[in-house]
């Protein structure tokens, strides 16, 4: 089978691969990472913080995404969408969600539920003498939280939460059962109009792994970077 | 607010963590202002909690405490203010890991105070220079020893210019080689005429600066007595068991 593998049908798909597939992937790998991020940050502190019922909801949010195949969610998301923003927005009909916007918010959504965990593991593990001597010299918690406790775990934090990030660069690759071109649907998209199945699916895992690969050690290295000197 | 209130009133305090345990019983304390009050107990006996009611760190259920005039139950009574008046500095040091020794000392003079960078700038430079770390102003606390990192903890509370201050075992983390270096910066600030009130089991601090010393055994305020009265002729019995344990070593 690899007796005629052709790599001029790679070279042929490259343009279109990076440039339409591979830019695709990225901007939702790095705007999910940020809105889940954000979104966890909210929830780890709604766990910790809030009141009682603010805590069970979040938490049951937490519970409730981690539970579910991300399939499911993205699937659950593309169709549930449109009707939600209808009745959200007192719109006539179903609003339209573009395939994207519609997987940005799956992806933000479900991300931060494994984001807020560890988000909250890093807070209490930093917060409880720090912010006892952020209160005492008159702080208010919001300015604990935002001065003391999460550069803090932000930093101690960050090799982690970049981990998850190349979690979800592979998981973004999912968003082709809504025929969506990222850097996976782009080449089998190619392999199917080609016939080049066995070159692109190589070249795609290849691409895969080197990103992941590069991407992990370059945390590695981070990691003492970043370090808290303790 | 007049000059010879006490700084710190305690009334008939009293906590509970649950109905079963309650670990202040009854307290009651006054802190004069330039006065110097060691607290010191077994282990356990509630010294943290009581230090700690005095910023409303730890919530209390009965009884009042004012802290130079203001009812920490008070209507409308702003705690992040009256902390900042409150210096209070921790067994386990507690400097922010990520800032360096100086922007420790300004961070809550710049977000609480709302000086100026100069402003607080300057006057970090100048308390670092009294507790003798001028040379370690850009490191981070990570890298200086326990008794540094306590120092630059008692610098960044006063650079809050605090009417009172706490300590709670300033010096039982450290070790023994350290421990004086802290204790000498205590003393200076007590000869200064700083009031304070601290947790410690340092008697010889207590003997030097010490105006009274309360000794404090199941949440209790058992003794409460001038130092010399402490020292020379304490008469509770709990108060003598303790003392002649910790002054055996
Ligand atoms: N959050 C809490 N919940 C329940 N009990 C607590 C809590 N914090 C402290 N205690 C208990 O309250 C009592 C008093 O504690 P506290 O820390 O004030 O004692 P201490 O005199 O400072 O002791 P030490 O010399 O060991 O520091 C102890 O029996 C302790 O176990
Ligand atoms: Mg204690």
């Amino acid at each position: 089978m690899f007796s005629d593998f052709d790599f001029d049908a790679i070279l042929r798909a490259l343009p279109y691969l990076f440039r339409d597939g591979m830019s695709f992937t990225i901007t939702l790998t790095l705007l999910s990472a940020l809105g889940g991020l954000l979104l966890g940050t909210l929830i780890a502190l709604a766990r910790i913080g809030g009141g009682k019922l603010l805590a069970m909801v979040a938490a049951g949010y937490v519970n409730f995404m981690r539970a579910l195949p991300l399939v499911l969610v993205i699937f659950w998301f593309y169709f549930l969408v449109p009707y939600l923003g209808q009745w959200l927005t007192g719109a006539p009909r179903p609003i339209k969600v573009g395939g994207f916007s519609s997987a940005l918010l799956t992806f933000v959504m479900f991300e931060a539920a494994y984001f807020s965990e560890i988000m909250r593991g890093g807070i209490q593990s930093v917060a409880r003498g720090q912010s006892s001597a952020a209160l005492a010299l008159g702080m208010t918690g919001g300015q604990s939280m935002r001065y003391i406790i999460l550069p803090q775990v932000l930093r101690t934090m960050l090799p982690v939460l970049l981990t998850q990030t190349i979690v979800l660069f592979q998981d973004t690759s999912l968003v082709y059962v809504l025929s969506l071109t990222d850097f996976l649907g782009a080449a089998s998209k190619i392999a199917q109009r080609d016939g080049r199945l066995v070159e692109m699916y190589c070249f795609a895992a290849l691409v895969y792994f080197l990103i992941c690969f590069l991407a992990s050690q370059a945390v590695r290295r981070l990691q003492t970077r970043v370090a808290i000197i303790r | 607010m007049n000059a010879s209130a006490p700084v710190i009133r305690m009334q008939h305090v009293s906590k509970w963590y649950n109905p079963h345990f309650q670990v202040l019983k009854d307290c009651s304390l006054d802190v004069t202002r330039g006065e110097v009050v060691v607290v010191c107990g077994p282990s356990g006996s509630g010294k943290s909690t009581l230090i700690k009611t005095v910023n409303a760190l730890e919530p209390f259920q009965q009884g009042t405490i004012s802290v130079d005039g203001i009812d920490l139950h008070g209507k409308g009574v702003n705690l992040p203010r009256l902390r900042a008046r409150v210096g209070m500095v921790f067994q386990h040091f507690e400097l922010f890991p990520h800032l360096s020794v100086l922007d420790n000392l300004d961070i809550a003079q710049r977000k609480v105070l709302g000086r100026e960078r100069e402003e607080a700038r300057a006057r970090s430079v100048a308390l670092l220079k009294r507790v003798d770390l001028s040379a370690h102003a850009e490191k981070f606390p990570g890298q200086l020893s326990g008794g540094q990192q306590q120092r630059v903890a008692i610098a960044r509370a006063l650079a809050m210019d605090p009417v009172v201050m706490l300590f709670d075992e300033p010096t039982s983390a450290l070790d023994p080689e350290m421990v004086s270096e802290v204790l000498d910066v205590m003393v200076q600030l007590a000869r200064e005429g700083m009031t304070m009130m601290v947790v410690t089991h340092e008697m010889g601090f207590a003997r030097k600066v010490a105006h009274r010393v309360v000794f404090m055994d199941q949440g209790e305020i058992v003794v409460d007595a001038p130092k010399e009265e402490f020292f020379g002729a304490v008469t509770n019995e709990r108060a003598r068991v303790f003392l002649s344990k910790i002054l055996a070593h």
